[in-house]
């Protein structure tokens, strides 16, 4: 089992992804980094473990280590009562009602207040993820340096009390990054697109052998004949277990199947265990649903699991980009997906997998892939060349370093460097 | 062989920049079309040819892509498509023609009444573009040629597109060199092709197709 910090130290990677990307890309990856080498890049987010961005940073800190840029990664401290606030802030960034009171806002202000006396903010560009720590913006003020907001998450329709409460942090920032065009605002920062990635080299997304996959099936009680039905999510009402279960059971009267619900908490989430709850109630009496609430550092069974499945769901009502997905397309597996988020961008209709609205359309799209072996592997096939050339980690850390230098150039349409 | 200085490739690289406007309707479009950069023009004419399609879209033009598939204006899609780049030698013209079409359409007694369904609203963007050496230089026109078939689509995109029309240089660069090197005809032939009519790749092969004809490559 690796640790974070064992992969955090992990180098001379760079050669592995020319051997699965081709040389151009890493090439072009020097390119960019010899324009921002030694530029120190500081990460601050909210969870060391779970969930899509402690992903994404775990992986990305050392290519950009070995890149020349200094790259670090800071986690800030909350206590439960803080992360109430911030899961309630999500859902309501998200769209859905909640009631958001004074009060809250002031356990966030003085959780971020102790952070800013904690923290050592060191890197020459500063870039925060997500509403949790993007009230640490005070500090700029006082010791300068360029400061980046990502928000990971689906911001389009706010809710408006959150939203505005958040906005005059956000427009102190040099510069905001959001995964899709529908989640930008009107704001008086630059604001930058920029999906997020999946590592082809991680344990949740390498190749793996068939003994491998077949050991995890065993261990979960799978059976490896009957086709398998899966969605690989954090157990949250916008992923919409609930509604997969639904069309499962519609499936299921058409054509023998199995269905997999697996997936980690996150520290950050305390609405997770309800939801496991739920969902563990809807499955009872099937010994065909399988839910799993895997441990962190369970990836490579992740990933054997997707590779075992015949067609994936993810089924969300509301997504900031849903990686689960470009992680399904890697491996040639076709994915039925909510049409929501940044889900519209990964399955193009029909060609990489199928978007759908309804628990009714779930259920047609896994029936009809599940009876097609023919279009289950031209799909498979195209979603794997899009995420090839559109969310890999390579393309995703060489935007990141363009922002850096982008900062360094403001209102400049075009750069001309040396 | 005429003397002359060196070549130098340049390629880019681009970040999107997004402009929080988006439209609903042709109103909408037309209203922000006249208050965005040019740089956000170039960036929906041009965005489409650097992508990789699965099937060749119906247009590369996004306003034209937009206005067919959002507001089901198919009539106007074409319009907008048929906007002809080449004729144009500055973002200012294009968007002006642009904004022309537009205006017929919703002088027109339907014109104007469809709105997307929602989620389907069009996005403003525009880039920033990052123009670098590649490290490739022709030190002459056979070399040039040599070249030419290795360097990669955004090297073709900056020296063939960004450079004539955002830059506002009076044609692409291989033409504006080689007629500098004194190779008038080869120099109008690579100006006479029609970028937006092909793949990057067709474009690379036919400039390297007109050098082995020339007998330079």
């Amino acid at each position: 089992m690796a640790s974070r910090a064992d992969w955090l130290n992990v180098s001379g990677r760079l050669e592995q992804y020319e051997e699965i990307l081709g040389r151009e890309t890493v090439d072009e990856l020097r390119l960019v980094a010899d324009r921002v080498r030694d530029r120190r890049l500081q990460n601050i987010n909210s969870t060391p473990v779970g969930g899509g961005v402690a992903e994404i940073l775990t992986r990305m800190i050392p290519m950009l280590n070995e890149l020349g840029v200094e790259a670090s990664w800071d986690v800030i401290k909350g206590d439960q009562a803080f992360f109430d606030v911030t899961k309630a802030f999500h859902n309501a960034l998200h769209g859905k009602v909640e009631r958001v009171t004074p009060e809250m806002f002031d356990v966030y202000r003085a959780t971020l207040e102790e952070n800013l006396r904690t923290m050592d903010f060191n890197g020459d560009v500063i870039l925060l993820h997500d509403p949790q720590p993007a009230g640490l913006i005070q500090r700029k003020q006082e010791i300068g340096r360029r400061w980046v907001w990502r928000c990971h998450i689906d911001v389009s329709a706010p809710q408006a009390d959150v939203w505005e409460f958040l906005r005059p942090y956000v427009e102190q920032y040099d510069a905001a990054v959001f995964s899709m065009p529908e989640f930008s605002q009107q704001l008086s920062i630059p604001q930058y697109l920029v999906a997020p990635s999946i590592d082809p080299l991680s344990d949740k997304n390498k190749e793996l052998e068939p003994e491998q996959v077949d050991r995890v099936l065993e261990k979960y009680g799978i059976d490896r004949e009957r086709p398998l039905l899966i969605q690989i999510s954090r157990f949250d009402r916008l992923k919409d277990p609930l509604g997969v279960i639904a069309a499962y059971r519609m499936v299921k009267k058409r054509q023998p199947c199995q269905l997999v619900l697996a997936g980690g908490g996150a520290p950050d989430d305390p609405e997770g265990e309800q939801v496991l709850r739920e969902v563990q109630e809807a499955a009872a009496g099937d010994p065909d649903i399988h839910v799993l609430l895997l441990p962190p550092f369970s990836d490579l069974e992740i990933n054997a699991l997707v590779r075992a499945s015949t067609v994936v769901f993810q089924k969300s009502l509301k997504e900031g980009f849903g990686l689960t997905v470009s992680e399904a397309l890697w491996k040639r597996k076709p994915v039925i997906g909510g049409a929501v988020g940044g889900i519209k961008q990964q399955i193009i209709e029909g060609v990489t997998g199928f978007l759908v609205y309804s628990v009714e359309g779930a259920a047609t799209r896994a029936a009809q892939l599940l009876a097609d072996e023919q279009m289950r592997r031209t799909i498979g096939e195209n979603g794997h060349l899009h995420v090839k050339q559109n969310f890999l980690l390579t393309r995703h850390v060489k935007d990141y370093m363009l922002i850096m230098l982008a900062l360094e150039h403001p209102r400049e349409h075009i750069v001309y460097l040396d | 062989m005429n003397r002359c200085a060196p070549f130098s490739f340049y390629t880019e690289r681009r970040l999107v920049l997004l402009t929080g406007r988006r439209a609903r309707n042709l109103e909408e479009l037309l209203k922000h079309l006249g208050e965005v950069s040019g740089a956000c023009v170039f960036y929906h004419t041009h965005q489409q040819y650097l992508s990789h399609h699965f099937e060749r879209p119906l247009f590369f033009n996004d306003f034209a892509s937009w206005a067919g598939r959002a507001l089901q204006e198919r009539r106007l899609a074409e319009q907008l498509a048929a906007v002809d780049l080449l004729a144009h030698t500055t973002i200012r013209q294009v968007r002006e023609e642009v904004i022309q079409i537009l205006r017929a359409r919703l002088e027109e007694p339907d014109g104007g009444v469809r709105a997307c369904p929602p989620g389907d609203e069009f996005h403003f963007c525009e880039s920033q573009s990052f123009i670098m050496p590649t490290g490739q230089v022709a030190e002459d026109v056979k070399n040039f040629f040599a070249k030419i078939a290795e360097v990669s689509n955004l090297c073709l995109f900056f020296h063939f597109f960004e450079a004539r029309l955002r830059l506002g240089r009076p044609t692409n660069d291989f033409s504006q060199w080689l007629a500098y090197c004194g190779y008038d005809r080869l120099a109008w032939a690579i100006d006479a092709l029609d970028p937006y009519a092909m793949t990057l790749g067709e474009l690379q092969a036919r400039i390297v197709q007109l050098g082995q004809q020339s007998g330079l490559a």
